[in-house]
């Protein structure tokens, strides 16, 4: 099972890297979301993907999932959510400013900083 | 008191809440967060004098059993960057009074500062691996806003390139955290180095600490990876400029010293040797640089780039004189930086320009901020009785003691250099024809020298009174030196 889930890893850090070297600022932004959700995988794989029940006391069951990379899991989601929406709000902004997409584009000169 | 550790972090957090609900009310917010810094101050210089008495200071949050919980850990080496960065931030702050603008100061200027600082002084003092992320993105969330605070083209344009490089070194933060938990099993710091030492650092150890030094080196821009900080750092007006190269390169720089005394001290001969192999190039790099540009700020941004290479150098020499000399010089580095972006934003206010061959005697009209200047520049280079001299004269000493020569060298000679990059601007600018440049009334130049000066006095005693500093820098460098006295500490078991 980890290795299929590193395999699947894998292929979303391919998509975020070829995404983030693109040109379009949207693609780029798409290509940080990827890139998260397989830092988000890959740290839930990284622990161990061992049967056991959620972690809940509850449960009564022999053993548990662990608990901690959950937590990490969740705390990193909110965080990327909150910068991905600072990202987002920051490219609508440059695009109104700008008045492009184009990474290239963006390159100020002496006359237009 | 054994709450004392956290105050630092807690009050600059409860300060930025407060400062929410007077966004209009510019006056309160400057009383208020003057006030509160000042309070920081005061806690931090106590925090330094405990650890002095009574040795490393910790903190179970929540009375959790340290492997358990997250601990904060405050040693010699963490109250003393804490105290620095507080001071500079206060120095920046009383600075952007008359140099800010209402415009930025209604948008919660100061409340973001103060989160700024949350960052900052939790990275310095935080225990444990996860949670050094966790501020870490307190800081780089309050340094995307500062960036940008004002919106005007450059700034956008600069903040989305600073953006995506630090989200994709988040990202890669979060999976070596991943990889180092996998292997490992822990994410306390302590627990981590007992950890390693146990297992005697194998092949997959030193894979994580080259990402580790990916990771940090692209927060502290080490030769391959700071392409993104002359860009960025040109964009935002001078008293955020001087924050953010005061600080935020400085915790990256921090990340390193710590992860590669405490994990990674076991097989040295690779990560070490990497380590002093791109601090020199970064040295080589940023000094070339340096002298290449006519813009002031530009000049002073490669600077910082040149700094980060002395230290890392340091650092990778691994012994006592390498790692006093690397905080020594980190300590000077962060409080030099700022005023030399200070004192050049306000010499682009007075001037209206960014090129120092634009004006000449300055110095006839501004004498106080012409020598204020040159004794900066002096102290950056390293003239003995100021503050760069001691530092950079260990980080030298380590280097030849371990037979490194070449590299050695290279840092002797990039003082030069960097003597020469900053000495053009006071040659050309402030002497020579005083027609070349006018007063200015209209600038608050008084007001504004007066947070640069504190700091260049600061800067000064620092040189001056390097016996008694040095009293707690071997404390710092004796923790380093031996982890088993910061793991003692946090764990509390031999």
């Amino acid at each position: 099972m980890e290795i299929l889930m590193a395999i699947l890893i894998g292929l979303l850090f391919a998509s975020a890297v070829y995404l983030m070297l693109s040109k379009s600022l949207l693609r780029i932004i798409i290509g940080t979301g990827l890139l998260s959700h397989g830092a988000h995988l890959l740290l839930l794989t990284m622990a161990g993907l061992k049967r056991g029940s959620v972690p809940l006391l509850g449960e009564q069951a022999e053993s548990y999932a662990d608990p901690i990379p959950q937590a990490l899991i969740l705390t990193a989601i909110v965080i990327s959510f909150g910068v991905t929406a600072f990202f987002l709000v920051l490219a609508y902004r440059a695009y109104q400013e700008l008045g492009t997409d184009n990474i290239d584009e963006m390159r100020g000169s002496k006359n237009n900083d | 008191m054994i709450n004392l550790l956290i105050l630092p972090i807690i009050i600059p957090l409860l300060t930025a809440a407060i400062l929410l609900f007077f966004a209009k009310k510019i006056a309160i917010q400057r009383w208020i967060s003057t006030i509160s810094l000042m309070a920081t101050l005061v806690v931090s210089l106590f925090l330094i004098h405990k650890i002095d008495q009574n040795g490393i200071q910790t903190l179970d949050i929540g009375s959790w059993p340290a492997p358990f919980g997250i601990t904060l850990v405050s040693d010699m080496l963490s109250a003393l960057l804490v105290t620095t960065a507080t001071l500079v931030a206060l120095g920046c702050v009383l600075y952007s009074f008359y140099s800010i603008g209402k415009g930025r100061e209604n948008y919660y200027y100061y409340a973001i500062v103060q989160f700024l600082l949350v960052g900052v002084n939790g990275a310095f003092t935080t225990g444990d691996i996860f949670n050094m992320f966790v501020f870490f993105e307190v800081m780089l969330m309050a340094s995307y806003v500062l960036l940008v605070i004002g919106g005007t083209k450059i700034q956008l344009r600069e903040s989305i390139k600073y953006i995506l490089v630090n989200v994709t070194s988040s990202a890669l933060f979060v999976i070596t955290v991943g990889y180092l938990y996998s292997i490992v099993g822990t994410l306390n710091m302590a627990h981590i180095s007992e950890r390693i030492a146990e297992v005697n650092q194998p092949g997959i150890l030193t894979v994580i600490a080259i990402l580790f030094l990916i990771v940090f080196g692209l927060k502290g821009a080490i030769f391959p990876l700071f392409f993104w900080l002359p860009g960025s750092y040109y964009a935002p007006p001078a008293p955020i400029m001087a924050l953010f190269g005061a600080l935020l390169t400085k915790v990256g720089v921090y990340s390193i010293l710590r992860t590669y005394t405490l994990f990674f001290y076991h097989d040295t001969g690779f990560t070490h040797q990497l380590l002093a192999v791109l601090s020199i190039l970064t040295v080589i790099l940023g000094s070339i640089a340096a002298i290449a540009f006519k813009d002031m700020k530009k000049i002073v941004i490669y600077n910082i780039i040149v700094a980060i290479g002395v230290i890392t150098y340091g650092i990778a020499m691994m012994n006592a004189d390498g790692l006093s000399g690397a905080v020594f010089y980190v300590i000077h580095d962060m409080i030099i930086k700022a005023v030399l972006f200070l004192l050049v934003g306000i010499i682009i206010k007075i001037t209206g320009s960014v090129d120092y061959r634009k004006f000449t005697g300055l110095i006839n009209h501004y004498p106080l901020l012409g020598w204020t200047f040159f004794i900066a520049v002096l102290a950056l280079a390293g003239i003995p009785p100021l503050s760069g001299f001691v530092g950079k004269l260990l980080i030298a000493r380590s280097g030849f003691a371990t037979g490194d020569v070449f590299g050695a060298i290279v840092i002797l000679l990039s003082s030069l250099l960097v003597l020469y990059s900053l000495m053009r601007v006071f040659l050309n600018g402030f002497w020579g024809d005083p027609s070349g440049s006018s007063k200015k009334p209209e600038v608050a130049v008084g007001k504004l020298l007066v947070p640069a000066i504190g700091l260049t006095i600061v800067a000064i005693c620092f040189g001056i009174f390097s016996e008694g500093v040095y009293h707690y820098i071997s404390q710092a460098t004796e923790v380093l030196m031996n982890p088993d006295i910061y793991i003692q500490a946090v764990l509390g078991k031999s």
